[in-house]
């Protein structure tokens, strides 16, 4: 795979999760990265990582915070990727009405649809990148799952019948975490595929 | 005792997933709505707080199932609760009840005063207490999946958790400046694996999240546990022992996020009320200290 581009910077939105697991593994790829804890630091990134953690705090922060409207904004036409709880809000509908969900990607997505902590696990996942088939290390805790792909919407890998990596235009999500274990392939392939070419 | 387990490596991940966030304890279904609305990601569910059981004395156990299965039906976000140290019939109980995770907590009446619960049995990871750096090895060898401070729970004084989190940064520290043969003399002075020492020189950090607890008590106090390292931080009596619960973990909250701007710290500090009385820890009688179990 090409080394990735230079002079592009990643924010992670560091409000609560495992933001840095992501910031760890861009270093680990020679991309510039930064936290993003507020709104007005958006404008200096050209794309962004949701990461995991608790969705309904997440949603929580965004509006104490102010961050809503940018982020919305942001997420309608530049690069992001939300990971667990960050496809949860990037989602258009989401089960549980403590969650507002950012609605940057045309899907229905249940909260821990996988279950509880008890039935989390560790799977591979064969993923479509660059029309490759890829393997994917792929940990699912208390998972969302997908309950609507709407159109204009790619499915790139699915776990037992059920889509756990799509993608639009300027988005990608997945329901499980890579940055947990030692793969880069997700973080290279959102750089190259959607931050680079944006 | 392996690392690279699979199911190990999950039961971490639950613990990466709960950084940068604060974990309150709650005694009712009422009271867990509130932690969820006030932003908690997750919530600890007990049959009393912390300084309800150090006012009340007698033995103090696992809560009742009820209340357990009440709180995790009210809401969404992961539920805790605590077992007695080394009392493994307890944990079974609350991995079938189906909890998140489990604390092995001192706060409760000890079950056996020499061993701890093997936690690499248990699918539902562990979180257990320490003082210092040997402490937190140990109960990482027993395969714990997340580390927090003692503090002294159930006080509001949070001295102690700054005690424990400094005691733990600065042995940690040492520890990447050895060589091999000192290694293996502090492995035997910690009580600890090898292994496991050697893991921590390589990383500077223990492997797994490190949060704090006990005495926790204002948004500046979490502000502060989470300047000196804590990458999260639990709240046991400080929230439902406050004159406004809903506004003072909301506070918390804000100020778990926002530690690295003392403006936003101040902002959220206003208007809270009276926060819980407490008690110095200082002035607490070595045989009253939960914090020596």
């Amino acid at each position: 795979m090409k080394a990735t581009a230079k002079n592009i910077m990643v924010g992670v939105l560091a409000l609560q999760g495992d933001f840095e697991r992501h910031l760890s593994q861009l270093e680990r790829l020679n991309i510039s990265s930064v936290e993003i804890r507020r709104a007005d630091r958006l404008k200096d990134i050209d794309g962004l990582i949701i990461p995991g953690g608790e969705s309904t705090t997440m949603s929580n922060l965004i509006d104490r915070f102010e961050m809503r409207e940018t982020l919305v904004d942001f997420c309608a036409s530049m690069p992001v990727w939300g990971t667990c709880a960050g496809m949860i809000m990037l989602a258009r509908e989401v089960d549980h009405n403590m969650v507002r969900p950012l609605n940057a990607i045309d899907l229905s997505v249940k909260r821990n649809g996988y279950g509880r902590q008890v039935y989390s696990f560790f799977t591979e996942v064969t993923a479509q990148l660059n029309g490759n088939a890829a393997s994917l290390k792929a940990s699912f805790i208390r998972a969302p799952m997908v309950s609507r792909v709407g159109p204009g919407v790619a499915v790139l890998a699915a776990y037992k019948d059920s889509p756990v990596l799509l993608s639009s235009r300027n988005c990608l999500v997945s329901s499980f975490h890579t940055e947990l274990d030692d793969d880069l392939a997700l973080t290279r392939f959102f750089v190259d595929k959607f931050v680079s070419k944006a | 005792m392996n690392f690279e387990d699979k199911e190990y490596k999950i039961r971490v991940g639950l613990a990466e997933m709960l950084k940068g966030g604060v974990i309150m304890d709650v005694t009712s279904v009422e009271q867990a709505r509130i932690a969820e609305q006030s932003g908690a990601v997750a919530v600890m569910a007990l049959e009393r707080v912390p300084s309800d059981i150090r006012a009340d004395g007698g033995v103090a156990r696992m809560a009742d199932p009820d209340i357990i299965e009440g709180i995790k039906k009210a809401v969404s976000i992961p539920v805790m609760a605590k077992c007695r140290i080394g009392h493994f019939a307890e944990a079974e109980v609350l991995q079938a009840l189906e909890v998140d995770f489990i604390d092995e907590s001192e706060v409760l009446t000890p079950a056996d005063n020499k061993y701890h619960v093997d936690k690499w049995k248990f699918k539902v990871p562990f979180v257990c207490g320490c003082r210092n750096l040997g402490e937190a090895l140990r109960r990482i060898s027993e395969g714990a999946a997340m580390i927090r401070t003692k503090g002294e729970a159930g006080t509001g004084d949070v001295s102690e958790a700054v005690r424990h989190l400094r005691e733990i940064s600065s042995a940690m520290k040492q520890l990447t400046t050895m060589s091999d043969e000192e290694l293996n003399g502090i492995a035997k002075e910690l009580s600890a694996p090898l292994t496991v020492v050697k893991m921590v020189a390589k990383l500077g950090k223990l492997p797994v999240p490190n949060f704090a607890a006990g005495g926790v008590a204002t948004p500046a106090d979490a502000a502060l546990v989470m300047k000196l390292g804590a990458e999260s931080v639990f709240v046991g009596s400080g929230i439902f022992k406050s004159a406004n619960p809903e506004k003072t973990g909301r506070a918390i909250v804000t100020a778990v996020t926002q530690y690295q701007d003392p403006k936003v710290v101040a902002e959220c500090s206003r208007g809270l009320g009276e926060a819980m009385k407490g008690i110095s820890a200082a002035s607490i009688s070595e045989d009253d200290l939960l914090q020596v179990r």
